[in-house]
């Protein structure tokens, strides 16, 4: 059988309604191959970990433009350890300061890309850890 | 986080322990059930005796249509109707992959995202991958995974059906076919495939224009189909994202359900998908069979080049592969 597909759930938290880069990240991971599930906006942190953990995703992507980032890391970084599922691998996007960056992957997010990113390599920091850490 | 590996292999591969998740309601087994069921992993197999004893309670009901119908918006009015009358309420969601990269973008849970955090509600997004029908392959298995599990109701909805993806009819107990204002005359009513499925329609987007004439193409189709001796096949119309006709559609599925059980047709049913299931998991397990064969042998590559550079012709080259591989011809 071919490797598993990557499953990746596609998030923006809370009143920020600003979707383009969510949906051209979206994007790129289904032309990378990978099975994108897209909750939208608007989400509060339970129904981001809800629906990682209902559709056993691999990936939660966070889209975030409002400035709020490191509450909602520190929010769904509890919630996903609560639930069992912090073996998810956790990343973020959007327009986040290089000096929250080591706060953030305090608090579990293991990479963090700002604007001028290239979907190539959030594409293949997602696929490189997927290989390290899903292998069978 | 992030840094452990992916407890792939671990107990959680034990079908005792996996039925026991599955019977206790427990998500993360269930999803990562359903996900061995997507990847059609040895450990669903051995699971799946241990939870069919517990399955054949839920009401399975399909919702079909084209593509941006309205199929999600009402599957979440429906769930939002079914949890108030304190049924539990599980979701099948089929959305397309690509045949080029295999990927996909599942957005059906997108308009169902206020029940994510509901704990009478489970919302599974599944890819289509190699399925044609409408369906994924994992369909089936991810609804007794849910029956199992003790939802009452369980929604399906299809990827965006065109005419012909109709494999939710195998499975389901009441089929809800979607149809809106816009997509065509009255002869699109009279064709073959999706029309033919349905155990209630629906015209949603009924507040445009020329909801009304899809209405009577409908009902015209209907008149002239004698086969529905017990059940009048009812033409109901709702405004999805106002909710508006959702009662109405409720009720509908609930008399459904009523007429299958006092028609004996719900044994029908359920011996008809059994008997499709089966057919196809026999179809899946050959073909599998086949391809690796057929990879083994060697031929295929020989064999279609003798075909591109025209030396021979398709069933030939076929019959010749069968041979090769053993076969007696048919």
């Amino acid at each position: 059988m071919s490797d598993p597909i990557i499953r990746v759930v596609v998030a923006k938290p809370g009143m920020d309604g600003h979707d383009r880069g969510a949906k051209i990240i979206a994007r790129a991971f289904r032309d990378a191959g990978m099975e994108v599930i897209y909750t939208g906006i608007f989400q509060t942190p339970e129904q981001i970990v809800s629906a990682v953990i209902q559709e056993d995703a691999d990936v939660l992507g966070l889209s975030i433009l409002s400035g709020a980032h490191v509450h909602y890391a520190q929010e769904i970084s509890r919630l996903l350890r609560e639930q069992g599922a912090d073996d998810v691998l956790f990343v973020m996007g959007g327009t986040i300061s290089k000096a929250d960056r080591p706060r953030l992957n305090e608090l579990g997010v293991a990479a963090v890309f700002g604007p001028g990113a290239r979907t190539g390599d959030v594409v293949k920091f997602v696929r490189d850890w997927a290989a390290e850490h899903r292998a069978a | 986080m992030s840094g452990e590996p992916r407890p792939l292999h671990s107990r959680r591969d034990d079908p005792q322990a996996l039925a026991a998740g599955v019977r206790r309601g427990d998500l993360r087994t269930i999803a990562r059930l359903i996900t061995f069921a997507e990847r059609d992993e040895a450990a669903v197999a051995q699971v799946m005796p241990l939870l069919q004893p517990h399955t054949g309670r839920a009401h399975i009901v399909g919702i079909t249509g084209a593509p941006g119908c309205g199929k999600s918006t009402l599957v979440d009015q429906v769930i939002a109707i079914a949890r108030a009358a304190t049924l539990r309420v599980g979701v099948v969601a089929v959305d397309p992959s690509s045949p080029f990269t295999r990927g996909a973008i599942l957005a059906d849970r997108l308009r169902m995202q206020r029940h994510s955090t509901d704990t009478g509600t489970f919302i599974r997004s599944l890819a289509s991958r190699d399925e044609l029908g409408g369906l994924s392959a994992a369909t089936w298995d991810t609804v007794r995974i849910l029956d199992a599990a003790g939802y009452d109701v369980i929604l399906i909805e299809t990827v965006g059906a065109g005419q012909l993806e109709t494999d939710i009819v195998a499975g389901a107990h009441t089929v809800v076919v979607v149809a809106v204002p816009g997509l065509g005359d009255s002869i699109q009513a009279i064709k073959a495939g999706l029309m033919e499925i349905a155990d209630i329609f629906v015209v949603n987007m009924a507040d445009r224009p020329d909801a009304a004439q899809v209405v009577n193409d409908l009902r015209d189709m209907l008149r002239l189909n004698p086969d529905h001796p017990t059940w009048e096949i009812p033409i109901l119309t709702t405004v999805a994202t106002v909710g508006a006709g959702l009662p109405e559609l409720w009720a509908a599925i609930e008399r459904h359900r009523a007429n299958l059980r006092e028609s004996g047709a719900w044994a029908g049913r359920l011996k008809n998908q059994a008997r499709a299931e089966l057919l196809k998991s026999l179809d899946r397990q050959w073909h599998h069979h086949v391809q690796e064969r057929v990879a083994a042998s060697g031929s295929l590559a020989r064999l279609a080049e003798e075909v591109a550079s025209k030396r021979l012709d398709t069933h030939s080259a076929a019959t010749l592969l069968w041979e090769e591989l053993g076969w007696k011809q048919r």
